[in-house]
């Protein structure tokens, strides 16, 4: 009976205002980012560039040529390997480090407040100002080779080929910690305190209430965390554009997405650039799928 | 009624999208005749801002019924990128008085740009104002599509106090030879006058070449561009020697491999600097300083030494709507009058062949900017090719990985350049 009226002319009625509501989100979404993706998709397998209205310039399909392209093209695989690189190191970084402080953060600290905020004002800064303070700290005649002295890298840090993309991957582990504390300590406060009291009283140091109760407790936070530091990685800009130059020596810190905004704007090849970003977005689909996987494994 | 409701959103959405791709420009036969308001657009640099709004002023007041309106090119990492993006939007102004030569290729294949060859007496017009130095600006059709505005023919600029410093004479400063520049550029870094001899942006960009290759290419090879009847020329005896020449600058650490955050010149953190005319107003308050030609492996003497003319045209863009108005505005505005009010405010020199006779008191009364108007007469520009922009990148790539970071040979970077850049210029 109650089944039957749940589903009855109310709930269809009920539905019809939701979906109401709902229809100028789904514009919103249809108008930014599905017509443009098809757009994108559209182009990458066109001979195109951008013209001035009512040029009435042709666009000829030319099948996979764009993706051939970029498939050939050594720059493309250096982006990549690149964003593999920044992945190896920003990725655990940021899972472990965010998931330790935000668990010393939950305990019971003098200054606790303070140490909350202070974490969490890089990711607030703007990056440009940033970058600024670290290529003050990195810098060839910097804070950090004045330390060091004769044993400081040459070339320096932010120019050199085999540590550029290394010192971006620091530089962004650093900036984004606080986000992921934040998102970690909002997961601690569902750790059920109980499990924590109950495996103290067994005799669980703190070590193995850690491992036993934290980690497997912010689980679903821990996939969280890593699809968007994964995310956050294949978005690089900024800061291989700032900090190193626009893409470092010999293309060492260059990115896909820098790579796209040169192809597809400062050389004017957007038919190219379409092609990246979809190799790029496919990319992106497949490591976060995998990192879900492992993540989720033994759920 | 939701679905009718949600098909009427997607038809609005799909129909704007449609309307947005089937936007037009104005009729260029209409334009060509048509009198009117314009807008045109100036550089950001003060002292050419400030000539731009009196030009402007100046024609309003003799002509009120087509009213010109000035503004700054829109911010954007370069102005080349911010007109680009105007062109495909439709809202470029008539005339840009800043245009890159290297960018005109690109404006024209994305239609952006008007045939200056259409309007009656134009092609004359640019000829008697430039003389042969027009002949660079035309297009690869022959037709001109810019008008080729001013030159800044780059140079090396010497702050005269580091170089005292050093314990070197700032009136006579040894600079002439590749091995001159090098021993002076030791002596000034040494003796921790300077903590760099010249910086110019190591960085990728495209455009970074202008300002440390290509002027000693230009001067070596006596005034070859980079490209010539479709071929590149700098995989020469004469590129060879520009290109060690600066790898020995940075592999002896004399200029750094890292971008300075700012001015390193204005700032005292080097010594010299590859730099035009626009220079000597910026630092006139800050650097005492002298001027020199490009150097080159033999020392040749300063009259017959060619450099990079770092020149910007003007240009009319389709966009513009009352295009006869633009066309009497570009004329104006690069008459005998204006170019003379023009050199006065920025010290940057209009592109005539009879400059210093032309504006002899004025340069009676500027000694510092004579040295700049006689270089005017040996300058080699960008070449005005299809694919300009790929091209210098490539370049770009090759010159950072070897001449910068000495990961390649020179020799076998500037061949690998030439040949990818004649790939570039075989797909065009």
């Amino acid at each position: 009976m109650t089944l039957s009226h749940t589903n009855g002319p109310g709930r269809r009625g009920t539905s019809r205002i939701g979906a109401l509501f709902a229809a100028p989100y789904v514009l919103f979404v249809l108008a930014v980012f599905a017509v443009p993706l098809g757009y994108t998709v559209w182009i990458s397998f066109h001979r195109f560039y951008f013209t001035a209205p009512g040029a009435g310039v042709d666009s000829p399909w030319v099948g996979l040529s764009n993706y051939r392209d970029v498939f050939t093209d050594p720059v493309v695989g250096r982006a990549f390997l690149n964003i593999l690189i920044f992945l190896v190191i920003n990725v655990p970084l940021t899972v472990g480090l965010s998931l330790v402080l935000a668990a010393a953060l939950n305990a019971k600290l003098p200054f606790r407040s303070f140490f909350r905020a202070a974490y969490y004002v890089p990711y607030v800064t703007a990056s440009v100002a940033l970058v600024a303070v670290w290529a003050f700290l990195f810098g060839s005649d910097g804070l950090v080779n004045h330390a060091l002295g004769g044993l400081a890298p040459d070339p320096s840090w932010l120019v050199n080929t085999h540590l550029a993309m290394p010192m971006i991957a620091f530089f962004v582990t650093w900036k984004q910690l606080g986000f992921f504390v934040m998102l970690y300590l909002a997961a601690l406060q569902n750790v059920s305190r109980e499990l924590y009291e109950a495996a103290a009283v067994d005799g669980a140091g703190s070590v193995r209430r850690f491992f036993s109760i934290t980690v497997p407790g912010v689980r679903p936070a821990t996939t969280l965390v890593l699809i968007y530091a994964i995310i956050t990685g294949a978005n690089l800009f900024s800061e291989p554009y700032l900090l190193t130059g626009g893409g470092g020596p010999d293309h060492a810190s260059v990115s896909p997405v820098l790579l796209m905004y040169q192809k597809g704007i400062e050389q004017g090849h957007p038919d190219f650039a379409a092609a990246l970003g979809i190799v790029l977005m496919v990319f992106v689909l497949a490591v976060s799928l995998l990192a879900r996987k492992i993540s989720e494994r033994g759920d | 009624m939701f679905r009718r409701t949600a098909s009427a959103l997607l038809a609005l959405a799909m129909a704007g999208a449609l309307a947005a791709c089937a936007r037009s420009g104005p009729d260029a036969a209409t334009a060509a005749k048509a009198h009117g308001p314009i807008t045109v657009w100036l550089s950001n640099n003060a002292q050419e801002a400030a000539w731009g709004r009196q030009m402007v002023a100046d024609w309003n007041k003799l002509h009120p019924d087509q009213h010109v309106t000035a503004q700054n090119i829109p911010a954007g990492k370069t102005s080349e990128e911010a007109i680009s993006a105007s062109v495909i939007a439709g809202n470029t102004a008539c005339l840009v008085f800043n245009t890159s030569p290297a960018s005109v290729p690109q404006f024209q294949k994305q239609a952006g740009l008007v045939d200056l060859d259409d309007f009656p007496g134009a092609k004359s017009y640019i000829e008697a104002r430039s003389g042969s130095l027009a002949d660079q600006y035309r297009s690869e059709d022959g037709a001109f599509r810019q008008l080729p505005w001013k030159s800044n023919p780059v140079m090396i600029l010497y702050n005269k106090k580091l170089f005292k410093q050093a314990g070197l004479d700032p009136e006579h400063p040894k600079l002439a030879t590749y091995d001159q520049f090098l021993d002076t550029s030791r002596t000034l870094v040494h003796s921790g006058a300077a903590k760099a001899a010249i910086w110019p942006a190591p960085s990728s960009e495209f455009f970074q070449s202008w300002f440390d290759f290509y002027p000693a290419f230009i001067a070596e090879s006596g005034g070859k561009p980079l490209v010539e009847n479709g071929k590149p020329q700098f995989d020469s005896p004469a590129g060879r020697e520009a290109a060690t020449f600066w790898r020995s600058l940075y592999a002896q650490k004399l200029a750094p491999q890292e971008a300075y955050p700012g001015d390193a010149f204005g700032d005292g953190k080097a010594a010299m600097a590859t730099v035009g005319p626009w220079a000597i107003a910026a630092y006139k308050d800050s650097v005492d300083w002298g001027v020199v030609p490009v150097p080159t492996s033999d020392g040749r003497p300063a009259s017959e030494v060619h450099t990079f003319s770092d020149l910007k045209s003007v240009a009319m863009f389709t966009a513009c709507k009352n295009r006869a108005t633009a066309w009497d505005v570009m004329k104006f505005a690069t008459s005998r009058s204006q170019d003379g009010k023009f050199l006065t405010a920025t010290g940057q020199m209009p592109l005539r062949p009879d400059l210093t006779d032309t504006y002899a008191s004025w340069f009676a009364k500027n000694p510092g900017y004579k040295v700049f108007a006689d270089q005017t007469r040996r300058v080699v520009d960008v070449p005005n090719v299809a694919g300009s922009i790929d091209m210098w990148q490539a370049f770009r790539d090759s010159w950072t990985k070897s001449v910068v970071f000495g990961r390649q040979p020179v020799d076998s970077a500037l061949r690998d350049a030439a040949s990818k850049i004649s790939e570039i210029l075989a797909e065009y």
